[in-house]
């Protein structure tokens, strides 16, 4: 992204116009950035501290001081919330990726009866909202007995991404089909096509769908709530929430648990950052 | 991959082949082939026109097979069965369930206390133009060469990429009595301390701030996108023609953004009407916090009235897909369409 070419910007207008830019910018950031800091603060602070009170914005006597990490870390039973969602992410990233670019290679490259039914049935989905129907998945869910299974979000992840297939199709749309038919000359099956050929071409909008998806995956809440109540099949998001219970008013232990999840998506997105807007933008319009 | 080899598989293809079996086909090869590589040739026609056509018919449903069969189980079927079971009085677990008729729609519209939260969302339906107008003015400024600009552009973003139930404890400390908030306030010489979350106005206000900071930085990137892709030569001619700011932002990039910002207002919309996680998750849906999926969630799951809240959930829906449906009447020029 590029900034848009400016005429002789200073010259034109007021220092004054600037500097209320300037400063609206950074009131925006404050607002962003003060409630995080804060909990940052407070989880450095022992439960002494916080029982002295001092205000919000007062600073950690001990800059260094991660008890409260591993509080939050072992008693929160953080290291198996971080592993469960790893598994989940794993298998409906996977899915997503092949499920989407499936559909979006049949969709884009044959012709067959049903194609606009089908292309209908999968347009209609994107309007049902997945919180209103949860009701009724929850006893689709039931009766294949994965209540309570670290498969029930998985399929649930994999099943319900339409954002993915149109990524796939915009992209696979701009691969000519000249490849698939020198491929096809060449002696290979659809199949092979698909696999040896398309997919690789798909690279940047597997990238998206990978960023996109695991982002919003691994931020879930809605679905391990509901699907996954025992405590040891906890996502980072349901443990979390739990904290809630056992450390009642420990806010130094809470805090250190919110900054534990939030620190791996800060470290994702200042990795990854130019990816990350592209990804959000193309899931969202198109 | 040679082109030899691509020509010669060319004229052995199904696809220039599959219709012309038989003699016909036979006789160019007995002329310039040896005859070992003819055996494919001479097998080939005998069953090829119709596997072909049947392989042919059958290959994009084998990929559509696994995309199609979750989208059922997990879509279609869902909003079959809750329609069916809004019109019952089961309790979701045990075998019997009765046909009650429109029972569960009528008491859902004449009990007050189960149609009072959707008044809930008109806090985040005013939260959401609040979050579109700035989400507007940052992408506009930030769309103009800036110091900082790729700065203020990650931090205004991140928010929306934090974990919502992290999102809910930074704010149910920092709405805490004599927390973050009132410490800022009384630098200010106002307030002291206040209990946000404590009386139905006050904390469906700060719960509504809370959903502004968190997703105000989805529609500045969407904004920003979209700005960008306005081209640059546009803004050149029309400061050559002395537009002023306000001049550029009214007539070159509001229409340029038009598609987004429709799509902007229909997600604010339907997103008012289900919200769940962050009430949920920091009220618990306590001191009229409660919103209408949150209702729904607990009907379903904790009181077991499994039919009255399918009919909650058919009347969202419904609601949703009007609001849809409105905004692409208003909106036609937006591309939905797959192809």
């Amino acid at each position: 992204m590029t900034a848009l070419p400016v005429v002789d910007r200073a010259r034109r207008r007021p220092r004054v116009g600037t500097v209320l830019t300037y400063l609206s910018l950074v009131v925006a950031a404050l607002v962003v950035l003060v409630p995080l800091v804060v909990v940052l603060l407070t989880s450095l602070k022992s439960s002494h501290e916080l029982a002295q009170g001092g205000g919000a914005f007062s600073l950690p006597e001990d800059w260094l001081n991660l008890s409260n990490y591993v509080t939050a870390f072992r008693d929160g039973k953080m290291l198996r919330a971080f592993g469960n969602t790893a598994f989940i992410l794993l298998f409906s990233i996977t899915g997503t990726v092949l499920i989407g670019s499936m559909t979006a290679y049949a969709i884009d490259r044959f012709q067959f009866r049903l194609k606009k039914t089908v292309m209908a049935l999968f347009l209609f989905a994107t309007l049902v909202p997945g919180v209103t129907t949860q009701v009724a998945t929850f006893q689709v869910v039931n009766s294949f007995g994965l209540f309570d299974s670290r498969w029930a979000p998985i399929l649930l992840y994999m099943g319900t991404d339409i954002v993915s297939i149109y990524i796939f199709l915009q992209f696979i749309r701009g691969i000519p089909t000249s490849l698939d038919e020198a491929a096809r000359i060449d002696g290979a099956n659809t199949f092979t096509i698909y696999w040896k050929i398309i997919l690789p071409l798909l690279k940047p909008a597997i990238a998206t769908v990978v960023i996109v998806k695991g982002i919003t995956t691994y931020n879930d809440f809605y679905i391990p709530f509901l699907y996954m109540p025992s405590e040891d099949k906890g996502t980072i998001s349901t443990a979390l929430f739990r904290f809630k219970g056992p450390f009642g008013a420990h806010w130094e232990d809470i805090s250190a648990g919110a900054i534990l999840v939030i620190l791996p998506t800060l470290l994702v997105f200042l990795f990854l950052q130019r990816y990350i807007y592209n990804g959000f933008a193309a899931g969202a319009t198109k | 991959m040679g082109s030899g080899g691509k020509f010669s598989s060319a004229s052995a293809g199904p696809t220039s082949r599959g219709s012309a079996p038989g003699p016909a086909a036979q006789s160019p090869q007995g002329l310039d082939k040896p005859a070992a590589q003819s055996s494919p040739w001479v097998e080939k026609p005998a069953q090829t026109p119709q596997r072909l056509d049947v392989l042919r018919k059958v290959t994009p449903w084998l990929f559509l097979l696994v995309p199609l069969a979750l989208l059922i189980t997990f879509t279609y079927v869902p909003v079959g069965n809750m329609i069916y079971y809004s019109f019952t009085d089961w309790d979701g677990v045990s075998p019997e369930r009765n046909l009650t008729g429109v029972d569960n729609y009528t008491q859902l519209f004449t009990r007050p206390e189960l149609f009072r939260v959707f008044f809930v969302s008109f806090y985040y339906l005013a939260a959401s133009a609040v979050q579109i107008v700035i989400a507007l003015y940052f992408a506009t400024v930030l769309s103009f060469d800036l110091r900082f600009r790729n700065l203020f552009k990650g931090i205004l973003f991140f928010p929306y990429l934090i974990n919502g139930v992290a999102i809910g404890f930074v704010f149910l400390y920092f709405f805490q009595d004599g927390g973050t908030l009132d410490s800022v306030l009384s630098w200010f010489g106002a307030g002291g301390d206040h209990a946000w979350l404590g009386d139905a106005e006050s904390a469906n206000t700060s719960l509504a701030g809370v959903s502004v900071w968190r997703f105000t930085g989805l529609n500045f990137v969407l904004f920003l996108g979209a700005i960008q892709s306005i081209p640059g030569e546009l803004y050149e001619a029309a400061q050559l023609d002395g537009a002023s700011r306000w001049q550029q932002f009214r007539h070159i990039i509001a229409p340029g953004i038009k598609p987004v910002l429709s799509l902007s207002v229909i997600l604010a919309v339907s997103g008012s009407l289900a919200v769940f996680e962050i009430p949920y998750i920091m009220t618990s849906g306590a001191t009229g916090t409660s919103t209408f999926v949150i209702q729904t969630v607990k009907l379903a799951f904790q009181f077991n009235k499994t039919g009255l809240a399918s009919a909650c959930a058919v009347v969202l829906l419904l609601i949703i897909l009007l609001i849809t449906w409105i905004q692409r009447r208003l909106v036609p020029d937006e591309k939905v369409d797959l192809v």
